[in-house]
């Protein structure tokens, strides 16, 4: 009797320190050759003669619950001088990332859209100069700086002083915003 | 150039030389502390019978132990003292050149600074310094803890980041000396290696005027390495990396103005040839997994045709 309870308690042990191994989440750093290509990717009709049209859809979506995917993005916004433009997000020349306004979209795929083709008014577009499984890590990146993200998955914390609160603090319904500064 | 083993005792510089010295003299005291230990125990077990010694004259044989144990501690912690406080002969000397050595995850940017913006040189995981000559090194770090150590010159000096710090090294013999990243810094930081290069002062110089061409201008290049040229600056390659002269002035990556100058690729990861410069411009992750150099799908023609442009540049 005392000997098939020792071994059911230690099943029961292994299966609880073992199940949370379960959700862990992947560090893809050898992506496939079809998104390691910085190929035209955009969409512009959602006509097709069969099949889907673009494979980096899957792609965006599986980054937006990736926390290394917006770790990824969040080097890359430097590393690509994003923050030339975009000020960490604080917006300069370039638009605010961390507020609630999105000119043209704030769907993964319009993000996307709009770094491979760029917009008007300044910016350029990086077709075929950042591989597409990068622009989807820096697409969960700027999503996660607005609180699209959610809760769960965050990039990791600055190295240098926080001058904003983290992202995954940043709540959706209510967008970062200076103390005392006047209502959108 | 195969480089020397990373052997700490054979040293070619004025530090190594006190380490190994401080080595030496704790190695010969250990040793003969060992043999006197194994000398008396090997009595206690040997001799027969019971001890016959009074109580007095055996707390004078602990007390004598005592004594020396301390005298010999204290002898070595001189030695160490002393090896600490020399390890620095050349501060305030003259004719000082400086190098400032910037760890990255997995790779060293080097700036050998100039006179004039234009005089700068820069280059990755290959130190070149003048034979006889203290070279100042300023450390730094982008991202996190790395360590600078080149065991043949001295010991170690972490690079930490927001923290700058300094340290001598002085290379007494010419020859290549191996180096490596001391300090668990992520994934590939096994294959964070880079060559000390000791040559006399004409031979650095030399290399150094060398360094300071930008590359070849496009007329000089063969048709592939004109495509290729092409390649370089159409596709991801010119998002990270620098090839001075030519519009690409990224500074993520290691400065390719003189890659194929180098003897090896990927921070002493492989030998600089073509077949190897191949595999890395294709697949980058199948030689350092997790390495930020992501793979650069081209057509075998591309390929060739890239490798061909860096391998132009001298």
């Amino acid at each position: 009797m005392k000997l098939p309870r020792l071994a059911l308690l230690a099943t029961a042990t292994v299966m609880m320190t073992t199940a949370p191994a379960c959700q862990h989440e992947t560090h893809d750093v050898r992506p496939s050759a079809e998104v390691s290509q910085a190929g035209p990717g955009v969409v512009l009709s959602t006509l097709f003669a069969g099949g889907v049209p673009s494979a980096i859809a899957g792609t965006l979506q599986a980054n937006q619950e990736n926390a290394f995917a917006m770790n990824e993005g969040k080097r890359l916004f430097d590393a690509y001088n994003c923050s030339g433009c975009h000020a960490h997000g604080g917006g300069a020349i370039g638009p605010a990332l961390m507020d609630a306004k999105w000119i043209y979209g704030s769907a993964p795929q319009n993000v996307y859209d709009t770094i491979v083709e760029g917009r008007p008014n300044g910016m350029p577009s990086f077709r075929g100069k950042i591989p597409d499984f990068q622009v989807a890590q820096l697409v969960a990146y700027v999503r996660s700086m607005s609180g699209l993200a959610g809760g769960f998955w965050a990039p990791g914390r600055n190295d240098s002083m926080q001058v904003k609160p983290g992202e995954n603090t940043v709540s959706t319904e209510a967008p970062v915003r200076a103390p005392g500064a006047p209502p959108p | 150039m195969m480089p020397a083993s990373g052997y700490a005792l054979a040293p070619a510089g004025p530090q190594a030389a006190r380490l190994a010295h401080v080595f030496w003299v704790f190695f010969a005291v250990a040793l003969v502390v060992y043999l006197v230990v194994l000398a008396l125990l090997l009595l206690g077990v040997l001799r027969p019978g019971p001890a016959a010694m009074d109580e007095p004259a055996r707390l004078r044989l602990v007390a004598l132990g005592g004594v020396l144990t301390a005298l010999t501690l204290i002898g070595l912690l001189v030695v160490s003292i002393r090896g600490g406080h020399q390890l620095n002969p050349m501060r305030g000397a003259k004719d000082v050149l400086t190098i400032q050595v910037i760890g990255r995850q997995w790779w060293w940017e080097l700036h050998y600074p100039g006179t004039a913006p234009d005089q700068e040189v820069v280059t990755a995981n290959e130190l070149h310094v003048p034979v006889g000559r203290p070279v100042l090194l300023e450390l730094v770090s982008r991202d996190v803890i790395h360590s600078f150590w080149v065991p043949e010159l001295h010991g170690k000096r972490d690079l930490i980041p927001g923290h700058d710090s300094t340290t001598y090294i002085q290379a007494d013999r010419p020859g290549v000396f191996r180096g490596q990243c001391a300090e668990f810094c992520g994934t590939q930081h096994a294959q964070m290696g880079f060559l000390v290069i000791a040559e006399p002062e004409d031979t650095f110089q030399a290399w150094l005027a060398a360094q300071r061409r930008p590359a070849p201008p496009p007329e000089s290049l063969s048709a592939e390495a004109r495509r290729g040229q092409h390649l370089f600056q159409r596709t991801t390659c010119v998002m990270c990396h620098r090839v001075a002269g030519t519009q690409a002035g990224a500074t993520m990556g290691p400065d390719l103005t003189h890659v194929a100058s180098r003897t090896t690729l990927a921070a002493g990861s492989l030998p600089n040839v073509r077949q190897h410069l191949r595999r890395w411009v294709a697949d980058a992750q199948s030689v350092k997994p997790g390495s930020h150099m992501p793979p650069t799908p081209l057509g075998a023609t591309d390929q060739d045709d890239l490798v061909s442009y860096l391998e132009a540049l001298r």
